[in-house]
């Protein structure tokens, strides 16, 4: 059994969007046998928003959950591809810039928290294929994806600027994933371009733009679906897939994963255990072999 | 001379950003802005905005909209044959551009983000409500258009009206931590 501090972020907390990313994350780990401890009285990393107007001030917020992470001494999981980057680049400026560390450590010690700089965060896909490995994956499958074409969406911030695990612009391990459960990884030369992200809210003509390149760049390379490994991301491609279709007069209906509900599934759990259904493109005709 | 002394001032003030002193190894290749997905949109592009900082402009781009363009992909970072932390510059730029009062006035952007801050400060971003303030304060018409996406989260069980909180020993921790936050130089 391995052990990790379990941080879901706002997306993918019970009050979230994305829930269902993180009801999968959980009936995955229990299939794979490691163990999730959600930090207690976490609060938002901040995201990429809130270093945008106050430097200071964002980077305070990262480090109380880092500090508080620090207490159980072990790696801190998350599946969100924004409080990845987010926790990493704090942890990465902290050591460069003694300044801000100094800045960090005083507005800290005001709510009697102190950061050692010790806790080592990792993306759930990071833990996925590197503490569990294809491996041992490819023997809980129970039901195999045969033929379902999926193609492989990893957008930016699990991979840029770069905090280890994979390429920043030709990864492979979504790939090697789908393949360990029976899938067909599609080609999907835009894997890793942007989906418009968080302008999606304020300027969602630009945003839709990207997310339809997205769409027409899986659909012609023969995608049923696609698969994510970010809240964001995910509810770019599928909530406002009707919005491409109604802006670019196109008709896609690709349901939109995340990856760990694939992997539930292959492993017999229950659709509703993963929150299949909570996608706005139904996912009932591609899956109806699979569920 | 007078000249200089303003090239100076600006740059050292980036510099004393994080991730912003790289600004002096910019060669002007150019890779950066070929490698942007929203270059087109930006009335400067990425490595013009270095340029002009270098040469002092700080109230063009601190005026521009190219920052509030950028998607924080970090293409132009991984990319650049220097080694710059150009997404790193773009959220300096943003921030400087708040403080400065020189926000420009055709994108909603920075709006969106004071808002996201405001939620994010209080611990928890609660998705349904940042959104519905967000649009009837910059766009109302938009959060008519919006109701059946709301619509359809809801129904499919991802958007709560209720949100979730902090304990009231963390709300207040992290209320005193910003609040030292802001005494050294920190909040908006």
């Amino acid at each position: 059994m391995k052990y990790y501090t379990y941080f879901p972020g706002c997306s993918c907390s019970s009050e979230g969007g994305a829930r269902a990313y993180d009801w999968s994350t959980r009936a995955v780990s229990k299939v794979l046998d490691f163990e999730l401890k959600e930090l207690y009285d976490w609060n938002c990393c901040g995201s990429t928003p809130s270093g945008s107007v106050d430097e200071l001030g964002a980077f305070c917020l990262a480090t109380r959950d880092l500090a508080l992470a620090e207490k159980a001494g072990l790696d801190m999981v998350t599946p969100c591809s924004a409080c990845y980057v987010i926790f990493n680049r704090t942890n990465e400026y902290l050591k460069q810039y003694p300044r801000l560390k100094e800045q960090v450590d005083e507005s800290l010690a005001a709510g009697e928290l102190k950061y050692n700089g010790t806790v080592r965060v990792r993306h759930t896909l990071d833990i996925i294929i590197n503490d569990i490995g294809y491996e041992a994956i490819k023997e809980k499958v129970k039901k195999p994806l045969e033929g379902l074409k999926i193609a492989p969406y990893y957008g930016c911030q699990v991979v840029r600027p770069g905090f280890g695990f994979d390429h920043p612009e030709d990864p492979q391990s979504l790939e090697k994933l789908i393949a360990s459960i029976g899938g067909e990884a599609t080609r999907f030369s835009l894997k890793t371009r942007c989906c418009g992200g968080s302008l999606i809210i304020s300027e969602e003509d630009i945003a839709l733009d990207l997310t339809h390149k997205l769409l027409e760049s899986a659909s012609s390379n023969g995608a049923d679906c696609i698969v994510t490994v970010c809240p964001l991301c995910q509810t770019n491609l599928d909530a406002y897939q009707s919005h491409v279709n109604k802006k670019f007069k196109t008709d896609y209906r690709l349901p939109v994963f995340f990856f760990t509900q694939l992997m539930g599934l292959a492993f017999g759990i229950p659709e509703n255990e993963l929150g299949i259904k909570k996608g706005i493109v139904s996912a009932k005709k591609v899956l109806a072999k699979y569920v | 001379m007078a000249a200089e002394t303003k090239t100076g001032t600006f740059v050292d003030e980036i510099c004393t950003i994080p991730g912003g002193e790289s600004i002096k190894l910019c060669i002007q290749c150019g890779t950066c802005t070929a490698s942007c997905p929203n270059a087109n949109k930006m009335d400067h592009t990425p490595s013009e905005l270095i340029a002009m900082a270098r040469a002092g402009m700080k109230k063009e781009v601190l005026s521009s909209n190219a920052m509030w363009y950028c998607l924080s992909c970090y293409m132009c970072t991984v990319r650049c044959p220097r080694g710059i932390h150009q997404t790193s510059l773009m959220h300096a730029f943003e921030s400087l551009s708040i403080k400065e009062g020189l926000v420009h006035t055709k994108t909603v952007t920075p709006t969106m983000y004071r808002l996201f801050n405001h939620f994010c400060n209080l611990g928890v971003l609660p998705e349904l409500w940042f959104m519905t303030r967000f649009y009837l304060a910059t766009n109302p018409l938009r959060a008519w258009r919006m109701i059946p996406t709301a619509f359809a989260l809801l129904k499919h069980g991802r958007l709560s009206i209720r949100s979730r909180k902090l304990s009231p020993s963390g709300s207040s921790q992290l209320k005193a931590i910003l609040k030292k936050s802001e005494s050294l130089g920190g909040g908006i």
